[in-house]
């Protein structure tokens, strides 16, 4: 599943975004230090193979319902991890820009979810621990099934952990997990097959791909821990700042209008932005804290001190009026645009 | 003008998975010569091509272009000198527009911007191509495709051409245009095709190769019209050395009438 | 199987529609895509519960529509067509939050309604707006900008041949699809056993093809580097649309005009 734009909320977005683009430039450094220029042509076709094939379905007997190939591990097989994270990178942005697949503030979080768990976790330390530099028929398959099956896992979670810290959705943690997990349990294994039986076609038809794609990554090479270091620094940063940011000041617009003009123009009031900082303190401390554990706990008290949440209902009368003034407005003015412009060409 | 000479020697290719694929060719052909590679499918022309800008090195015998002998060394010279233009352009055409892509092999050989773009404008006008420079190449027709291949290469300035079937699914107008091109051509060409009428019209050389050997390699017009070279290398003459099924007339015979049956 | 073709036409369409002219599309891309972003993070920047708020913010894609000549109707069915997802995930929050917080007359709305049309309009706002830059930028300019922007050169190569050859695998696929059909007799989808042929396949003639277009690469003097001459100024021109748009973003994310606008003219009537 992606992660879309209506459910993010700005800080997740931009840590998100900034944890993708370090792990971009960091593939792309490895990539150009690989200098392998086969790869040049060859990522780019691979990437048009994977959108392509991802717009073929198959049916999964006994279910009523269609799979299709998944894409992050067969390019981590054939391209080694750096290159098939760029490559996954690349479709997911077409994905977003010409199919409105997530959005483009969410890119960052599908990038992560869908790039880098099967690129730099399942492959490295499940599928090639188990297929092993030389595979055989034998090791691919239960090697592309268990790591189809976590690096799914992992991105899924990943979308329940984004949906959550945004606070927009009220899917509550708990049963978002409970949806999320054994839907992608099922992908995972159909993808992992597919997956499997794909390469193993590749290892009957041509080994020789096979064997030159193993051999230029030997497992030794690729370090880990120095990119989840840089993730983790760059997370701590990104999210800490940004949370301390929010939380300090219920929202940087607001702190900076208040602080010119004197007072903070809200719709909904104080009630709320001092509750979603509220919320922005507790889970950057405490991330598997249920998100909504933690309203049930306020809730009671806030209820008596202030009433929750403080929206004024002369407020949400104008407003609903006032919004609809406003939209017919905008859309005469796009109206009268639009006969300017042909007035004039 | 010893640069715009190609020489084999006593070639020999052997694929990887053992099946030879060139088994001692030799020729010379010289400046501003244009031959006709001929053979039926698996002959080897493709084969012998690819050897002429090093891309495959021969497991014996040797390549000569122009002064120097081929080797690991020198192949961006050679490259420079040798145009390859290959059968399907798509291939060829892997930039984001016309323009991107006839300017590649000019920017690779390290022009200027101005001279690049000189470059680009003239190779696009030579092919009558002047009008695509800014279109991506998935809205190009096969001819336009196959016409701005070309100008890929012209924009190179190489001394040498070198063509693997460059008629193959063009439409008849299409065709035409490239055989009237082509003809332009001051270059030495050498072109692997099946298009043995396109041979006749443009190459007054051509070279039979079958299993991996030259079998013959002299003018043109003798060797499509001589039954036992074309028979020996599972070869026809050119359609309009045919002659009509009933009397024997050839299509250019000036008493052929079509039958109204 | 139409999907595939659809799919593909779709995407030449748009790209085509980025080679229309007009002043918006002369504009320098870079300036397009960050007036952009900072649109998307002004509107996805609002509280969950913001309804009005979001309103005035449509002046933008309509603003860029109308001013474009982009066909209206054409990416009002495409939001139309992804908005589905949108409702599955936020129809959660009625559900959860029934928390009444307003009433209109005798009608009580829950807070769950309220965040639950935030949403849908927070989607379709984003969703437009990027739909509507694609359009009228085009993708190859998109990677330019970023690539003028900082992103990484080997990454900016990465997705121009991707999508150079998108049309070219999307269409082997269409037809091997359509072959597949054609034998098929009626079943709607493809049978496990056939799919990894098909697809098998598919990557072999795939990676064949990235050897091909390594030899041409090759024989016209690749040495590794991509090098590429693009020509993009910046003027007073993009100044004026990035800087005026951002500053009216702003001004809409801190003062809700609509509930002035209503207090107005309710307060007349009252």
């Amino acid at each position: 599943m992606h992660m879309a734009d209506a459910l993010i909320s700005p800080t997740v977005g931009a840590t998100m975004w900034a944890a993708t683009a370090g792990l971009i430039a960091y593939s792309a450094k490895k990539v150009k230090e690989e200098a392998d220029d086969r790869k040049v042509p060859l990522m780019g076709v691979l990437g048009a193979f994977i959108f392509a094939s991802q717009m073929l379905n198959f049916s999964i007997p006994g279910t009523g319902s269609s799979g299709h190939l998944g894409g992050g591990m067969i390019l981590a097989i054939l391209l080694g991890p750096y290159a098939a994270f760029l490559v996954m990178a690349s479709v997911l942005i077409v994905q977003a820009l010409f199919f409105a697949d997530g959005g483009l503030l969410a890119l960052g979080c599908n990038i992560f979810n869908l790039g880098f768990f099967p690129c730099f976790v399942a492959f490295p330390f499940i599928y090639k621990k188990i297929a092993g530099v030389n595979p055989k028929q034998k090791r691919i398959m239960p090697g592309a099934i268990i790591a189809g099956i976590i690096g799914l896992q992992l991105g899924a979670f990943g979308v329940v952990l984004e949906t959550v810290f945004s606070g927009i959705s009220e899917l509550p943690f708990r049963t978002f997990v409970l949806l999320m997990q054994p839907i992608h349990l099922a992908i995972g294994i159909v993808e992992g097959l597919v997956t499997a039986a794909v390469v193993i076609f590749v290892w009957k038809a041509r080994p020789e791909i096979l064997e030159a794609s193993c051999q230029a990554e030997p497992i030794g090479s690729f370090n880990i821990n120095k990119v989840l270091l840089g993730l983790l620094v760059v997370a701590v940063i990104a999210g800490g700042v940004l949370s301390w940011f929010a939380s300090a000041n219920p929202d940087g617009l607001e702190w900076s209008m208040f602080k010119t003009s004197g007072k903070e123009e809200l719709e909904s009031g104080d009630g709320v932005h001092a509750f979603t900082a509220l919320i922005q303190e507790k889970t950057a401390f405490l991330p598997d804290y249920g998100f909504k554990k933690n309203q049930l706990a306020i809730e009671p008290e806030e209820n008596a001190s202030q009433p929750w949440p403080a929206i004024d209902p002369g407020t949400s009368v104008s407003g609903l009026v006032g919004g609809a003034l406003t939209l017919a407005m905008v859309f005469l003015i796009g109206l009268s645009l639009k006969r300017r412009k042909a007035a004039v060409s | 003008m010893s640069h715009h000479i190609v020489e084999a020697i006593g070639l020999h290719y052997t694929y990887p998975d053992g099946t030879k694929g060139l088994n001692g060719v030799s020729f010379r052909i010289s400046h501003g010569e244009s031959v006709a590679l001929v053979g039926e499918n698996g002959a080897g022309k493709s084969t012998l091509l690819l050897h002429l800008n090093g891309y495959l090195a021969a497991t014996q015998g040797q390549v000569r272009i122009g002064d120097f002998a081929l080797n690991p060394g020198n192949l961006n010279a050679v490259r420079r000198t040798v145009g390859m233009v290959f059968q399907n352009p798509d291939d060829q055409l892997f930039m984001a527009t016309v323009f991107d892509d006839v300017a590649f092999g000019p920017l690779n050989l390290g022009l200027g911007k101005d001279e690049v773009e000189r470059k680009v404008a003239q190779s696009l006008e030579t092919v009558g191509a002047g009008h695509l420079s800014q279109r991506p190449p998935y809205k190009l027709s096969q001819g336009e495709k196959r016409s701005v291949a070309i100008a890929t290469v012209l924009a190179m300035s190489p001394d040498i051409l070198v063509m693997d079937e460059p008629s193959s699914s063009l439409d008849p107008v299409s065709r035409s245009r490239l055989i009237a091109l082509l003809k332009t051509f001051k270059h030495t060409k050498i072109i692997a095709t099946h298009d043995l009428d396109m041979a006749m019209d443009i190459c007054e050389r051509t070279i039979v190769l079958h299993q991996g050997q030259i079998t013959a390699d002299g003018a043109t017009t003798g060797i499509f019209g001589d039954q036992n070279i074309l028979s020996r290398s599972r070869l026809e003459k050119p359609l309009r050395m045919q002659g009509c099924p009933k009397c024997g007339n050839t299509f250019s015979h000036p008493t052929f009438k079509r039958e109204s049956k | 199987m139409n999907k595939i073709s659809d799919n593909f036409l779709d995407i030449g369409y748009m790209d085509d529609l980025a080679g229309k002219d007009s002043w918006l599309h002369r504009l320098d891309p870079r300036a397009k895509l960050i007036t952009t972003f900072i649109f998307i993070v002004t509107v996805v920047s609002f509280d969950k519960y913001t309804l009005s708020g979001l309103i005035p913010f449509f002046i933008f894609p309509i603003a860029l529509l109308a001013l474009s000549g982009l066909p209206a109707g054409y990416l009002f069915k495409k939001v139309l067509l992804v908005l589905p997802f949108a409702v599955l995930v936020a129809i959660f929050n009625p559900l959860m939050d029934r928390e009444v917080i307003f009433r209109i007359g005798s009608l009580g709305i829950s807070g769950g309604w309220v965040s639950f049309f935030s949403i849908i309009l927070r989607f379709i706002l984003t969703v437009s707006v990027a739909l509507i830059l694609i359009c009228l930028t085009g993708f190859n300019a998109v990677c330019l900008a970023l690539s003028k922007l900082g992103l990484p050169k080997p990454f900016v190569v990465q997705l121009l041949f991707f999508f150079r050859y998108l049309f070219v695998l999307t269409d082997e696929a269409a037809r091997m699809s359509r072959a597949w059909s054609l034998r098929a007799l009626g079943s709607k989808a493809i049978d496990f056993k056939t799919f990894v042929s098909l697809v098998g396949h598919l990557l072999l003639r795939t990676i064949d093809r990235a050897e091909r277009i390594y030899l041409a690469m090759l024989s016209r003097g690749f040495d590794g580097r991509i090098r590429m001459i693009r020509v993009m100024r910046i003027g007073s021109r993009e100044f004026i649309f990035g800087i005026g748009w951002s500053m009216l973003f702003v001004l809409l994310r801190s003062f809700n005009i609509p509930v002035k606008l209503g207090a107005l003219v309710t307060g007349r009537f009252s």
